[in-house]
């Protein structure tokens, strides 16, 4: 048992890895559901998990990183525990998004693709979200809500810690 | 199995499965390229190797590192078609590899004999001008050839770049082999060879590149 000297950060990140990839097969073609599924768990892909997934899958780390930074859905930044996205799709553009971003953003004081300094909030832009009749669309945690005015906002963000 | 075929006139033998770029060296013509090396998998990046390909009696535009000869093929390297193709895609990466108002390295020469308007796209441009063409050559070199995968792409569109992984690179200090295949030079002239500050992945995550 002198071997467990290791600090037990890494051990637990590499843990986490090898359950996943166990899950998966250990198939390398299945990297990218490996990726999406560690990052719907961590919530975002850090440097030490990507390294991790490379080594145990045998990956090489470049292709590892070419995915990881390739796809929208991968986050390379850590991230707040409340994901905030405003749609700016055509359809809620013309119903005003822009405005209502602006509005978002002075309240959190962050710029889109910025996270809040206590790790609380991120603010995110998307292109299209499929609902343009409910536009401008802004979803907080995977909850949609339709044109919210900016007291409905300040509930939203309130009653999220 | 030998297949004959035409380029530019002349009737050249080639054995099945060469591509026509192959082909065409062996009957000693030059055909322009950037992202093809001989020791590396087509990968038909940049285009500047397009030939026209007559069948039938029909042209059409092929890029020549990854087409296969066939018999009976009529290949012309050079045409006006052609050079017009080769001048424009000069004049499309141009701006990516502008260093003090001059392009550099092959596209410099290629340029010149295409004669090409190097600032045709300039105020268009709305990318940073990174010196480097995305041609892939270091990384596919590093990956087929070498084995390291110390460097590799990251990003997408404009945001595009090719990376250095510092943990793999320790054998970077003796390889060095990509040095030589940047056509743009850009790898020896902003490596510092040993932690590539400015060229890794971590200034690449820290949003710098």
């Amino acid at each position: 048992m002198v071997s467990r000297t290791k600090s037990p950060k890494p051990t637990k990140v590499s843990t986490t890895v090898s359950k996943v990839i166990r899950n998966y097969q250990q198939d390398k073609d299945k990297l990218i559901q490996i990726l999406l599924y560690l990052q719907s768990t961590l919530g975002w892909l850090s440097r030490e998990v990507l390294t991790e997934v490379s080594e145990q899958l045998q990956v090489p780390i470049t292709q590892v990183y070419q995915i990881a930074s390739y796809y929208k859905a991968f986050s390379l930044m850590p991230r707040g525990r409340h994901i905030i996205k405003v749609c700016l799709g055509t359809a809620c553009q013309v119903r005003g998004s822009p405005r209502l971003l602006d509005t978002i953003s002075a309240m959190l004081n962050l710029k889109p693709c910025e996270t809040s300094e206590d790790m609380r909030f991120t603010l995110e832009t998307v292109n299209c979200l499929g609902c343009c009749a409910m536009g401008p669309v802004v979803v907080v945690d995977e909850t949609y809500h339709t044109k919210p005015s900016p007291s409905d906002l300040r509930k939203l963000f309130e009653s999220a810690k | 199995m030998t297949v004959t075929l035409q380029i530019d006139g002349k009737e050249v033998k080639a054995r099945e499965g060469m591509t026509i770029l192959e082909a065409a060296k062996e009957a000693g013509v030059e055909i322009p390229k950037l992202c093809y090396h001989e020791k590396l998998k087509p990968y038909g990046a940049c285009r500047i190797c397009s030939v026209e390909v007559e069948r039938k009696g029909r042209a059409r535009i092929v890029a020549s590192c990854g087409y296969p000869v066939e018999q009976g093929l009529v290949v012309r390297t050079r045409s006006p078609r052609i050079d017009r193709i080769r001048k424009t895609l000069i004049e499309l990466i141009a701006p990516t590899t502008m260093v003090d108002g001059e392009v550099v390295g092959e596209i410099k020469k290629l340029a010149k004999e295409y004669g090409a308007n190097i600032h045709r796209f300039e105020s268009r441009f709305r990318a940073k001008p990174t010196r480097c063409i995305l041609c892939g050559q270091c990384v596919r070199y590093c990956d087929e050839v070498i084995g390291e995968h110390a460097i590799g792409f990251v990003g997408r569109g404009i945001e595009r770049r090719a990376v250095f992984f510092p943990e793999k690179a320790k054998a970077c200090l003796t390889c060095q082999a990509c040095f030589d295949l940047c056509p743009t030079g850009k790898i020896p002239s902003e490596t510092d060879f040993v932690v590539f500050d400015g060229f890794s992945i971590d200034d690449y995550l820290a949003g710098e590149l």
